[in-house]
């Protein structure tokens, strides 16, 4: 399924998992498990050695599953193997898409089901090469925007987007955290796009997913609280924390 | 030949700015401080009074007779190991630390490989008043252990780093995290010309320094220009300060010397040395295009050296280009070459080198005829803080 499509159905739930976490088999079978419990959009995280955006819990299971060994055939591989109606989204380090090749990897994308990437360590002004890559393909190359983003940089971000806006939640790295800033809320507001907002980092509980829906969001990200559970071999709580949000955003709904 | 454009983010196809959107505002208010401070008078005569004063500026260019004698041609030894602090850290840090007080910033933070940069940082923290945290790989503290103490001694706050590799190359990443949740507040201050603009630009104007006063003290000296300039690479930022002062002068070789290790092959995650621009593949590391130690799929591999500042996978996106562009000749000196370096220039010269700053002097010892009649070596540092580090390797005990 493509981004767009599935965005006609507002608000969406965005669930991130490491591939190859704890073992490359298990990936296909928890991605499936999210969309069963009601994720819309899989993201799925290719682990890389130097995650430079990412936290302490993410950063682990990275270092996991590249020891179980993951690796980007072994990623296209499960990738192409999950047999769920939800979009799935590529999310890694751009050194692992050069090293592939661009076109290569943007057409891996396409051939295994991801119908979409982020990559959180390109800004607009380095993607010129890999957005040409995707638009051959066929695949959406999503732009992330930070709470420090200045307001007048922010019609490059998203004119340079597709599929949709990712609005980093808070400054810093990927992680759990307890409060949603005020300053979230702002920067929901202060993005003016006719693509859809999906709001990440630091979103981990029902209350917090629908807090940013309330905000005007069109999807909230949850990563790491999933990565966390995971790594516990909590399955059941991960479908338990996936069921919470998705009907939390559902009552969340009337903006 | 076109080398650099000072005002670009890139050189040739290396550099530019492959950063999280949140570090994109903090790098852009640091290049526009930077810029703007770096032609401020008030500025660059604190600048310079402090590197007189302080750090102990100009440094001499020494005739090392009885090195030239056993090499037969005239080798000279810039001493930025008599820099305070023992290495040429402190140009750096001295001035992006002024950029920070400038900038309104209250703590800096840095990392740390070998210890030189951290131990640079935490001095200058203390003397301009700006809270200090140092991140460094658990094997790096555990190598460079009079180097914590130092460091702590300053004031500074040292944090272990324990993903990755647990070295530089993670102490790099853990810094970058930190700075892009802190920047209001924080400093990120790099220690070599690697990273994402503005930071190869800005390291290399600072320690271009050591290659002006080298210049004209050469000029001095001899009446002429020297054949070659030798220094050793780990991110670059010794070789960058001294080669920016020849960079002009064709006829004067540069050789960038880099950590050859225990060889020249690569494990599936550890390399066998630090040599990116002779061994690396084009690949992104650190917010920076350049020549990295990297798996088929990417994976960037961990780098090794005896020298703890040459132990790292990535190389600064300049060097990577004037390599490329044919201007600077890179080289290779392995860690038997660089002991042999230490222990020769010790007996020599009565001068103990770093171990890093060892590469190059081993690299002449055992090429004597790549440096012309006349060359220079960049001393980048003095030995101290590798005794223990040789003790072990002799087998004596060292810690
Ligand atoms: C004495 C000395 N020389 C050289 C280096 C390598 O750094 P660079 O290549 O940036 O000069 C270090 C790094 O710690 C050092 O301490």
């Amino acid at each position: 399924m493509r981004l767009a499509e599935a965005f006609e159905r507002r608000p969406l739930l965005i669930a991130y998992i490491c591939a190859g976490d704890p073992r490359p088999r298990a990936t296909v079978e928890i991605a499936e498990l999210l969309a069963r419990a009601g994720a819309d959009v899989v993201e799925l995280g290719l682990p890389h050695s130097d995650p430079i955006a990412d936290g302490p819990v993410i950063q682990a299971a990275a270092q996991r599953a590249i020891e179980a060994g993951m690796n980007t055939d072994v990623y296209f591989e499960a990738a192409s193997k999950i047999r769920a109606n939800v979009p799935l989204v590529f999310m890694g380090y751009y050194n692992m898409i050069f090293r592939r090749g661009l076109d290569r990897f943007a057409k891996d994308c396409a051939d295994s089901g991801i119908t979409g990437l982020i990559v959180p360590d390109l800004p607009p002004e380095e993607a010129g090469p890999l957005r040409a890559a995707c638009r051959k393909a066929g695949v959406d190359l999503i732009s992330l925007i930070a709470p420090n983003t200045p307001i007048e940089r922010i019609p490059l971000i998203a004119e340079n987007s597709s599929g949709f806006l990712y609005l980093v939640a808070r400054s810093g790295v990927t992680g759990a955290r307890a409060d949603l800033q005020e300053s979230t809320k702002a920067l929901i507001e202060r993005v003016k796009t006719p693509l859809p907002k999906a709001v990440g980092f630091g979103i981990s509980t029902p209350e917090q997913a629908a807090e940013v829906i309330r905000a005007g969001a069109d999807a909230a990200i949850v990563g790491s609280a999933c990565v966390d559970l995971i790594s516990r071999g909590d399955l059941a709580g991960l479908e338990e924390l996936i069921r919470g949000m998705k009907a939390a955003i559902g009552e969340a709904r009337p903006i | 030949m076109k080398i650099t454009d000072a005002s670009m983010k890139r050189f040739g196809r290396f550099g530019g700015q492959f950063v999280p959107e949140t570090l994109m505002q903090p790098l852009k208010e640091l290049a526009e401080a930077y810029g703007r401070l770096k032609v401020d008078p008030q500025f660059r005569g604190e600048l310079s009074a402090l590197l007189s004063n302080y750090a102990g500026r100009p440094t001499p260019l020494y005739l090392a007779k009885s090195l030239s004698r056993e090499l037969s041609r005239k080798v000279y030894l810039k001493r930025e190991d008599l820099l305070h602090g023992g290495a040429h850290k402190l140009n750096n840090v001295l001035g992006q630390a002024l950029v920070a007080k400038a900038m309104g910033k209250t703590r800096l933070i840095a990392e740390t490989g070998a210890g030189q940069h951290g131990v640079a940082s935490a001095m200058v923290g203390a003397n301009l008043g700006l809270d200090t945290e140092v991140y460094m790989g658990e094997v790096d503290i555990e190598r460079q252990k009079m180097n914590v103490y130092r460091m702590e001694l300053l004031g500074a706050r040292v944090i272990p780093v324990r993903s990755g590799s647990r070295t530089l190359k993670d102490a790099i990443n853990e810094a970058m995290r930190d700075w892009a949740g802190s920047y209001e507040t924080t400093h990120y201050l790099m220690g070599t010309v690697a990273g994402p603009h503005p930071y190869p630009l800005m390291v290399r104007e600072l320690q271009s320094v050591i290659g002006t006063e080298a210049r004209e003290q050469i000029l001095n000296a001899e009446g002429r220009l020297p054949d070659a300039v030798a220094a050793c690479v780990g991110g670059g930022s010794n070789a960058m300060g001294i080669f920016s002062g020849f960079l002009r002068d064709e006829a004067t070789k540069l050789i960038a010397v880099e950590a050859g290790g225990r060889g020249t092959s690569s494990g599936e995650k550890i390399a066998d040395h630090g040599a990116c621009l002779n061994l690396g593949e084009d690949g992104v590391l650190h917010g920076a295009m350049t020549r990295i130690l990297q798996d088929p799929y990417g994976q960037i591999l961990e780098s090794y050296s005896l020298a703890a500042g040459l132990d790292y996978p990535g190389v600064g996106p300049e060097l990577a280009h004037l390599v490329e562009v044919g201007r600077v000749t890179p080289a290779i000196a392995d860690d038997g070459a660089a002991l042999e370096g230490f222990s020769r220039l010790s007996v020599l010269e009565g001068i103990i080198p770093a171990l890093e700053s060892a590469h190059a002097v081993g690299f002449a010892l055992k090429n004597p005829e790549a440096l012309g009649e006349i060359a220079i070596i960049n001393l980048s540092g003095r030995g101290d803080k590798d005794l223990a580090t040789v003790m072990d390797h002799e087998g004596r005990g060292g810690r």
